[in-house]
């Protein structure tokens, strides 16, 4: 049994209310930090190594230290809360739960930091949390843990929520902004980057709301005991959401040495494949990173013991690897068509492109409506070579990485699987009969 | 249309309690930053006037917040949450997002269509009902998957929409 950090008392009667959280340690955290300066907190978190959990990895000490401070002007911390990458569903299950562990990691955050106010932006979707994280935040204030003189320190902190609307874009930092600012969810050219102009042109740090749930461990445990969790540059533990052909979908807390076989098959976690089938394909980091076969899932190319880390799940760069991504874990099984499942998420990226670039405006169209051709029996084979071009000329050409993400999914689902798809054009009954386990080599 | 492009000629009002409401939405931004307070307002509006946004409501909450009607129309149309059309009482916003897909919810939608005799985007005559495709709603693992209003209904199977598309017709689904 791995260590927990962040679902270790979520099955706790009572864990939602502030009176239970704290009689199981939460909010000490917050104690101690009051009593560290700004400086001496930026230290643990960078010691931590803690890298963002809203799916770039970035290291958040690092990030935390760009934070322009030009004298009388606010500063601001935004909690992304948009969670909206298919697969993804970790940040829900915490705020649902457990959601004083995200307002504790807000006051410590906001407090080195040096911010006053605290926005946390939810999708619109999910509508009924914010009551939740309102009642949380209640608490926290009536216990003294927010508003003017917390605990008796000098540092004011209110934390607002604003409800998003429906938009992936939203997630993107930039977008979120834009729309926290009031206008539609269109990415700004970075630079300058929100650590500089963020929130009102005032610097802003931005963080996925698992980050900031891993600051008050860090706390409690020094940066350097957190950075004894997990292996090379993959610390502390991991959330993540697992779903589709698993017997026990759900939110797990990973450890990063977990391989992803056991994973997958172990009842401590997915419980393996429903109904004795055979593992076919994942999408191991939400929507937007490599489908890989299953046989480059569990084995890199090499030969190795993949496992749920950064660097495992790169392991082969796109060619034959992945990404940890958001950590949404996307299972299909042998009766499952990738070119089907691939349409799903080209349709996904076509609905959330905010329309701002060319290539992405019109490429995910052309992709999604090519991808209906062929998996409604329609295709040739020039249009599998087509959507590859098309995804070429997104990638890398865009204002923010949805692009980008519109196109990678693609990108491997024909290098995967082009057996696949080239079935597919011959054989249009397949929505009868799927093609099933993929023949295709890598090599 | 007044000097801020504002139909100042509506006779859309909040309610009391609606505009306390407002107010508090307005106060969590710094001064002079009222415009964020836009889509909260827009939700709240969407709730109060019948489940979708027209014109007149539009422009009033541009009055609201001293911004002109262009640039709540541009917000409005830009999300997908907001209805730029009158939807039935109860919109049925089906997840059909790959890992939805993987569990069935291709089937749930055409079951759905079948028992209301409606295509996606379409309201049954009597009003009640709207089905709405909606893409990835962050229930993935909970699959197949619908919201309705402000609440998720999960783990579908054609039983369960039977059930849900009862209580609804005798009115006893919370939806707020
Ligand atoms: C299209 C798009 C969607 C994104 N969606 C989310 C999201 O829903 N939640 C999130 O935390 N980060 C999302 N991100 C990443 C954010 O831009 C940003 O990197 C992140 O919030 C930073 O927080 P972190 O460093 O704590 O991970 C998205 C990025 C892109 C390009
Ligand atoms: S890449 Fe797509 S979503 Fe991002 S800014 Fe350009 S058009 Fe908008
Ligand atoms: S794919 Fe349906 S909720 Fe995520």
């Amino acid at each position: 049994m791995s260590q927990k950090l962040l679902l270790k008392n979520i099955g706790v009667e009572g864990i939602k209310t502030f009176e239970v959280f704290k009689k199981y340690g939460g909010y000490s955290a917050v104690d101690k930090a009051l009593k560290m300066s700004s400086d001496e907190i930026l230290e643990e978190v960078k010691a931590s190594g803690l890298k963002g959990r809203g799916g770039a990895g970035f290291p958040t000490g690092m990030k935390w230290s760009f934070l322009a401070k030009p004298e009388g002007v606010p500063r601001y911390l935004v909690v992304n809360a948009d969670e909206s990458e298919p697969g993804t569903f970790k940040d829900r299950y915490l705020m649902e739960y457990i959601p004083h562990i995200l307002i504790e990691g807000i006051i410590i955050s906001s407090y080195c930091l040096g911010a006053n106010t605290s926005y946390i932006y939810i999708r619109g979707e999910y509508s009924w949390i914010p009551d939740i994280l309102e009642h949380a935040i209640q608490e926290a204030k009536a216990n003294g843990y927010l508003g003017k003189n917390i605990k008796n320190s000098g540092y004011d902190l209110e934390i607002y929520i604003q409800r998003g609307a429906g938009a992936y874009v939203c997630g993107e930092e930039t977008a979120l902004l834009e729309s926290l600012e009031g206008r539609r969810g269109n990415p700004r050219l970075k630079p300058p980057f929100p650590a500089v102009k963020g929130l009102y042109q005032c610097p802003t740090v931005v963080n996925n709301v698992e980050t900031i749930s891993n600051i008050g461990a860090i706390i409690n445990l020094t940066g350097a005991e957190y950075a004894k969790l997990g292996t090379g540059k993959s610390l502390g533990t991991k959330l993540i959401s697992a779903c589709g052909n698993i017997n026990k979908p759900g939110v797990y807390e990973i450890d990063f040495n977990l391989s992803v076989e056991e994973f997958i098959y172990s009842e401590e976690y997915c419980g393996g494949i429903p109904n004795g089938k055979k593992l076919k394909a994942c999408i191991p980091g939400g929507a937007s990173v490599p489908i890989l076969p299953a046989k480059l899932l569990l084995k890199t190319a090499n030969g190795d013991t993949r496992y749920m880390n950064y660097e495992s799940l790169a392991d082969g760069g796109f060619i034959s690897g992945t990404a940890m991504g958001s950590g949404g874990f996307i299972v299909l099984d042998e009766d499952q068509c990738v070119v089907r499942h691939t349409m799903t998420l080209a349709r996904f990226f076509n609905h959330e492109s905010c329309g701002q670039c060319t290539p992405c405006r019109e490429g995910t169209g052309w992709m999604y409506r090519i991808l209906k051709k062929i998996e409604e029996g329609r295709g040739t084979t020039e249009d599998i070579d087509l959507l590859w071009d098309i995804q070429t000329k997104i990638e890398g050409n865009t204002i923010c990485p949805l692009g980008d993400a519109a196109s990678w999914p693609v990108a491997a689902a024909i290098r995967h699987f082009r057996d696949e798809f080239e079935w597919h054009i011959n054989n249009p009954e397949c929505l009868i009969k799927n093609y099933g386990i993929s023949n295709y080599e890598y090599v | 249309m007044d000097a801020n492009g504002v139909n100042s000629n509506s006779n859309v009002l909040f309610s009391t309690e609606a505009l306390e409401k407002v107010n508090k939405i307005i106060a969590q931004y710094p001064e002079g930053k009222q415009k964020s307070a836009l889509i909260p307002i827009l939700h709240l509006a969407q709730k109060e006037f019948g489940g979708w946004l027209d014109v007149p409501v539009m422009d009033y909450i541009a009055t609201l917040l001293h911004i002109s009607s262009i640039e709540v129309y541009e917000v409005a149309t830009f999300y997908t949450m907001f209805n730029m059309q009158p939807v039935g009482k109860y919109v049925l916003e089906v997840c059909r997002t790959g890992p939805c897909m993987l569990k069935g919810s291709d089937q749930i939608i055409d079951y759905i269509k079948e028992k209301l005799q409606i295509n996606e985007g379409e309201t049954t005559q009597d009003g009640l009902f709207t089905l709405k495709p909606a893409e990835c709603l962050g229930a993935c693992g909970y699959a197949p998957m619908m919201q309705i209003g402000k609440f998720y209904h999960e783990h579908l199977t054609k039983e369960k929409v039977d059930e849900i598309i009862e209580l609804c017709k005798e009115a006893k689904i919370t939806v707020q």
